[in-house]
């Protein structure tokens, strides 16, 4: 095995560039190494201006998703062994405007996250001396792997809907919205109908799939969506049907 | 704040076989309109009287047509099969507390396909 593998590193200076140009740089190829550790190497050793979102180093924080070799990735989940003997090409998530380097700006997935309410709501709070809200193993089950999202952003990136819709809702927003609404402790499914069925919601959809193919947490928002879209066809027609039968 | 915004390439949609399938299927959905018109024309065509109706025929019978149609029916295959793909991933069907597995309501799917084609051909073939 070679002892070290080069990184080609998209950066981003607004003061110096005005679109990215890429760097390279060589770091020690190891076997336990994430692209994430190459980066720190360039940042710690080589070049301290290098900017790059990271937290945890394991896979559950979802800060440092990033473009390696055209994928949209966990850099610390993904290793620079299986890209050798390179050169590994590490660029900015896609679909989202560059701040610098390989730093993106999320706020319209952080604005557009509270809209379908990914919280449990109740009509009525039972008291807490009445205990908690009990659940079936089968009842977990429902919305567990939905559960499993760690808002990396990954399947925006991957969604070429999001890319040319950027008002969609997107792949992560509606599968929260879905891990509530397939809660049995949940009573919130009508307040998250409006916005999960407009046209920004589950309709702009087409299925391409590429979301859950690129979530590392094994969610499936594709699936989520079209299951919500079967889920809202039904309720429209029996509103249609039975107008004053509300929930 | 001054930020970068990746263009969109024109031919991202070459980029994987994902996106082109999907913009394939986008487009599809033209096809499937066509068919609707070319029903209407062929209802029309019958409403109309049997001359009528054999001159629908002579120009279904041409070249262009027939083209047009065999190009169509493709995309509209694509559609139905890549509907029918994802039919399990929005239908979760529970009996008795168990998930039906994914390739029972693609089969069921497919069952119902056959079933409507067969009463369809029984109809006008009868």
């Amino acid at each position: 095995m070679a002892d070290e593998i080069t990184l080609e590193v998209a950066r981003y200076r607004p003061e110096l560039e005005s679109e990215p140009v890429m760097e390279s740089f060589q770091v020690p190829l190891r076997e336990h190494w994430a692209v994430l550790d190459g980066l720190t190497y360039v940042k710690d050793q080589l070049d301290g201006t290098l900017s790059f979102r990271w937290s945890c180093r394991m896979g559950i924080c979802g800060s440092c998703g990033m473009t390696v070799n055209g994928e949209p990735q966990l850099s610390c989940a993904t290793f620079l062994t299986d890209y050798a003997p390179g050169p590994v090409r590490v660029e900015p998530l896609r679909n989202f405007p560059v701040i610098r380097d390989l730093v993106i700006d999320i706020d319209d997935f952080m604005t557009k996250l509270p809209e379908v309410k990914p919280w449990i709501i109740r009509d009525v709070h039972s008291p807490v001396e009445e205990g908690e809200y009990l659940q079936t193993p089968q009842e977990l089950d429902e919305y567990q792997q939905f559960s499993m999202c760690i808002n990396c952003m990954l399947c925006y990136s991957a969604c070429p809907v999001y890319s040319l819709e950027p008002d969609f809702i997107g792949p992560a927003a509606i599968a929260l919205a879905q891990r509530y609404n397939l809660d049995s402790r949940d009573e919130g499914a009508e307040e998250r109908r409006a916005v999960l069925s407009s046209p920004e919601g589950i309709w702009a959809c087409t299925f391409v799939g590429e979301c859950s193919a690129a979530c590392p947490k094994g969610v499936d928002p594709a699936g989520a969506i079209q299951r919500y879209k079967l889920t809202a066809a039904t309720r429209s027609i029996k509103d249609l049907l039975m107008p004053r039968s509300r929930r | 704040m001054s930020t970068y915004q990746r263009p969109l390439a024109l031919f991202w949609w070459l980029e994987r076989r994902s996106y082109l399938l999907f913009v394939l299927r986008e487009l599809s959905a033209v096809f499937v309109a066509w068919f609707v018109v070319y029903l209407l024309l062929l209802v029309n065509a019958v409403s109309d009287g049997a001359a009528s109706y054999q001159e629908f025929l002579d120009w279904s019978g041409r070249r262009w047509v027939v083209a047009v149609n065999v190009l169509a029916m493709l995309f509209v295959l694509l559609h139905a099969i890549t509907w029918f793909g994802l039919a399990p991933r929005a239908m979760v069907i529970r009996v008795r507390g168990r998930r039906l597995p994914p390739v029972q309501v693609v089969a069921a799917h497919y069952l119902a396909w056959l079933v409507l084609s067969a009463v369809v051909a029984w109809l006008v073939l009868r």
